[in-house]
């Protein structure tokens, strides 16, 4: 060894002594190392309330977000590529609140205010400027895919439709025509210039199996909350139901 | 009568003994998500030799369809591995253990003597103080690993707010291939150890646990010559 080191510290002391002091060090080792397996398995079967997790480790994921949405940004957008990148197959994930095919008579019903709602055609969502973005979209699962979508960004949409003032309310809640699937995203991810309401996918309309006619396309959170095929969008300072945060699912599941 | 040498310290065995637990829950949590997606596999083209994970495996441990929990605990214990390794990293600087622990120039090579004796290729092993050679390459490429769990973790877990770093790491899924390849490492690295203290024998595992070393002596033992360490380095390097 080139460098010197201190020896280490030695003493003589009696057989008793050394085994009173082992005797006491394993005492706490092992009561410790009970008491973690305790508070582990205290943990572990804590009753899982309605949202089917253990009520400590939603309280642990509330606690990420707050301190994670302390980071967030709208400026920072999701990496973008070119069209060329976009994958020609598309991965379905999910089929929930997609029961049947959509025709013409789709509405988009936007619930402005309690007792006011505006109902909206394709037709009146493509008037508006279309928004391509073609981001790596991430699920939940861990797989992720370039993808290519366009359509209404989402804040160009509340300037068109006097919706601006709703932006003081902290979130944007979305459901299918048949109720079966919805999700709560907070204002500042849907503010996102990234955020899409978004009707055409590889430069087609939508495919059924991908929402058509109408799904949200939000690059800063993983797909669960991309919500396919929209019938009501509303506002709220209360957190919007959200299907997968009820089966145990982080509420924020931001990227 | 017995000598006693004071081998760890009692920050270090606390250390020690809260990562053990904390990085298992960590790798079965992990284990619980890495299922929703378990792409990776040894081999090339079509020749699979190790697919991760085999089925059995993952019936053993009980992991299918529990993305949502291994998630819950994952994103909860993150906390306390990132806070006990960074504690031991600072503790190391400044109580000066990280001498016993840093490799220095002549770790590497005398690292490969080490295993060669470890093997019973080699009669003598190089001189030691209180890590060999290769013991102080493992626990501080353990510390690289951890740092690299946790900067890989950040680039999964929050792309788009940490993207410079999930550049850093060469893109979203090439982190996740990291931070899959570390864990696998943690496993590799804990299969070694165990075997290692194992072989050093009880008086060595126990010392991780009263923080001291025990030697038999005569009764009527001659005085023990306690040599004065030559004051060259103070091992106190927290004074400016």
């Amino acid at each position: 060894m080139s460098r010197y080191l201190p020896k280490p510290e030695e003493s003589v002391v009696p057989d008793g002594a050394v085994r009173k002091r082992s005797i006491i060090a394993f005492s706490i080792f092992i009561a410790l190392l009970v008491c973690g397996g305790l508070l582990f398995a205290k943990l572990y079967n804590e009753p899982q309330s309605a949202d089917n997790v253990q009520p400590t480790l939603r309280q642990g994921l509330k606690a990420n977000e707050r301190l994670f949405s302390l980071f967030y940004s709208k400026h920072r957008e999701a990496k973008t590529f070119t069209k060329q990148d976009a994958a020609t197959k598309v991965r379905v994930n999910g089929d929930v609140g997609m029961d049947g095919t959509l025709d013409t008579a789709w509405r988009l019903k936007v619930a402005r205010n309690p007792g006011d709602t505006l109902v909206l055609t394709m037709d009146d969502l493509k008037k508006l400027p279309k928004t391509e973005v073609i981001f790596d979209f991430k699920c939940v699962e861990g797989w992720s895919q370039v993808t290519w979508w366009g359509g209404v960004r989402f804040s160009d949409f509340l300037k068109a439709y006097n919706l601006v003032p709703q932006t003081g309310l902290k979130y944007v809640g979305m459901i299918t025509p048949d109720k079966a699937y919805y999700v709560g995203n907070d204002m500042p991810s849907m503010l996102q210039p990234q955020t899409l309401l978004a009707y055409e996918m590889n430069g087609q309309p939508l495919p059924q199996n991908q929402g058509y006619p109408l799904r949200l396309i939000i690059p800063v959170k993983y797909g669960i909350k991309h919500l396919k095929r929209i019938g009501v969008m509303y506002f709220s300072n209360d957190k919007p139901k959200d299907y997968w945060a009820e089966q145990g699912y982080d509420y924020y599941a931001g990227l | 009568m017995k000598k006693i040498t004071k081998k760890h310290r009692l920050a270090i065995r606390w250390f020690h003994w809260v990562n053990f637990p904390v990085l298992t829950v960590m790798i079965w949590s992990g284990l619980l998500i890495y299922w929703a997606n378990d792409i990776y596999r040894l081999g090339w083209g079509d020749t699979t030799l190790l697919k991760f994970f085999p089925k059995s495996v993952y019936d053993a441990l009980h992991v299918p369809f529990h993305l949502s929990t291994g998630m819950a605990f994952h994103f909860f214990f993150m906390w306390f591995f990132f806070i006990n390794g960074i504690l031991y990293v600072l503790y190391t600087i400044f109580s000066g253990e990280w001498r016993y622990l840093l490799p220095d120039r002549h770790s590497f090579k005398e690292s490969l003597q080490v295993v060669l004796h470890d093997l019973h290729l080699r009669k003598t092993a190089p001189p030691q103080v209180k890590y060999n050679a290769a013991q102080r390459v493992a626990y501080s490429a353990i510390i690289v690993m951890g740092a690299g769990s946790i900067i890989t973790g950040i680039a999964i877990y929050k792309p788009i707010q940490f993207n410079w770093l999930c550049a850093l790491c060469g893109g979203y899924e090439f982190a996740r291939i990291i931070h899959f390849a570390l864990t696998i490492g943690y496993v590799l690295f804990f299969i070694i150890h165990i075997v290692q203290v194992i072989l050093a024998g009880w008086n060595n595992f126990q010392a991780m646990v009263t923080g001291f070393e025990v030697e038999k002596i005569s009764a009527i033992a001659e005085p023990v010559v306690m040599e004065e360490p030559e004051p060259i380095a103070p091992i106190e390097t927290t004074e400016p």
